[in-house]
């Protein structure tokens, strides 16, 4: 037998194959073993996230004034699906999994927009929407929305909670946004965040007109119920973020479901 | 084989003497990205110190059957898989960080200085050297990553790991954060004020210049 040449055509073969299939085994494994733990978190998040928006949540805090877990608070919303063209809602919708995000980029289940009716930039928007209900004794007590659009470096995602007169705003809160951190990016301050509970979404017109100023309208006047201290130094964010909240309670989004629960209400 | 070095002078080496960041000047991009806070800063520097660690390891076991023409994708399949593992633990375990981290996790497959180890110290030496070799050297970096995000943080928000040490104005305080410490070029100006403090305490990292710069003659009229 020759000497073992590390270079030639058939080691070099060898080792390839060898260490692609040991690392792909090894990869997959770790995957495999993981996922059930990822999905349980991703879900976790995502429900912390609504319950932060929706104020049930302390800053901070990881479980609710009295004490219950995330998933304890939750059970008292039921989720349901929307079809955002009409308001209805949809019965036998299979919501576990369901991926609004991965949706508006499918042209079967999403409706282009155009430039004008873009103003959050997200190009397209998903036929069917998720949203996050409390039921308390008299009827619905809070609606929570997701709620997305293009700041200054990239998408905000985040949730609105909307009180049961489905026009007071009762928090908004992002879970994930590109801002620059210390100007954009305090839309995470608890401080800026409690600016937002008590703004009336809808104007005289009945259109979303939720606006972020830099000096506040005089006090008691219509206009100033509308509007929200902006913050310093992230104009394009200020912009983002006013455009995602009027876009999403507006015509495209889910301004027809709010009509509808309004009139049943 | 050329004389194998000590133990100690892998682990400890890297630290002061052979800081890859300090004296090597590698593996910026992501001490200027992470270095932001400390938090992401920690859970950074265990995931290369795994990640180096191991795939030292890794490639000094298969060292004398990896064929010099596909030696670096084997390096690259070995770091790369090892990362993609520890995004997916991360995910599992730590993953509010792992959400704002996964960009920088997925990059340390081009980290200069994994790859920089692999090449040059575990292809040529024993798999237990190497091991603690890929440590010390990611420690090294740890050490300086460390140190940024200690004067990053606490300038740029005024808190510590997510605890406010400087109460600022905004949370009704007395600090201005400045905003200058939370995007990335200051990573550099403070680097570079470590490297001259260090190069200042031990002058033999000091590089001989590559040329004299020459006295400037031209307008001497002028003065």
């Amino acid at each position: 037998m020759a000497e073992f040449n590390k270079d030639g055509l058939g080691n070099t073969l060898f080792i390839a194959i060898t260490v692609c299939l040991v690392c792909a085994v090894f990869v997959s494994a770790a995957n495999v073993m993981l996922k059930p733990t990822h999905a349980v978190n991703r879900e976790l998040d995502q429900k912390e996230n609504i319950l932060r928006a929706a104020g049930y949540l302390e800053p901070g805090a990881e479980v609710g004034a009295d004490g219950r877990t995330i998933p304890e608070i939750f059970k008292d919303f039921i989720v349901r699906a929307v079809d955002l063209d009409t308001g209805k809602f949809i019965d036998d919708f299979e919501q576990r999994g369901y991926d609004a995000v991965r949706m508006s980029k499918d042209p079967a289940n999403s409706r282009a927009l155009t430039e004008e009716e873009d103003t959050v930039t997200i190009r397209r928007r998903e036929n069917i929407g998720l949203v996050y209900i409390k039921q308390g004794e008299k009827g619905l007590e809070k609606l929570v929305i997701p709620v997305r659009g293009y700041g200054l470096w990239g998408t905000l995602f985040g949730y609105l909670a909307i009180d049961k007169d489905l026009v007071t705003i009762s928090g908004l809160g992002f879970y994930d946004h590109k801002e620059t951190p210390g100007l954009g990016g305090e839309v995470d301050n608890p401080v800026w965040k409690e600016k937002w509970p008590g703004v009336k979404l809808f104007g005289a017109d009945g259109k979303p007109s939720v606006r972020l100023v830099k000096t506040r309208s005089q006090a008691g006047s219509p206009a100033a119920t509308h509007e929200v201290d902006a913050l310093s130094g992230a104009t394009f964010t200020n912009r983002g973020v006013q455009n995602l909240v009027n876009f999403w309670t507006g015509e495209l989004g889910y301004g027809p479901l709010l009509k509808q629960l309004k009139t049943q209400s | 084989m050329a004389s194998t070095p000590t133990a100690k002078e892998v682990v400890f080496g890297p630290v002061f003497n052979n800081n890859p960041i300090a004296l090597q000047v590698l593996g910026l991009c992501s001490a200027l990205a992470v270095s932001i806070s400390m938090s992401k800063t920690l859970v950074m520097c265990v995931a290369v110190i795994f990640v180096t660690a191991m795939s030292n390891f890794a490639v000094s076991l298969i060292r004398n059957r990896i064929p010099m023409s596909i030696r670096i994708i084997v390096q690259m399949t070995v770091i790369a898989s090892l990362v993609i593992v520890v995004d997916q633990v991360l995910k599992a375990v730590a993953y509010d960080i792992s959400k704002s981290l996964s960009v920088f996790v997925g990059l340390i497959i081009t980290n200069c200085i994994v790859m920089g180890r692999a090449e040059a110290f575990a292809m040529s030496n024993p798999p237990w050297i190497s091991l603690l070799d890929g440590f010390g050297t990611a420690v090294g970096y740890s050490v300086m990553l460390i140190a940024v995000a200690l004067i990053r943080e606490p300038l740029g928000t005024g808190t510590l790991m997510g605890y406010p040490i400087l109460p600022t104005v905004a949370n009704g305080g007395w600090y201005v954060p400045n905003g200058m410490f939370l995007l990335p070029p200051i990573a550099f100006f403070i680097m570079g004020g470590f490297i001259w403090a260090l190069r200042s305490w031990k002058s033999d990292q000091v590089e001989a210049p590559d040329y004299q710069i020459a006295a400037n003659i031209q307008y001497r009229g002028a003065m």
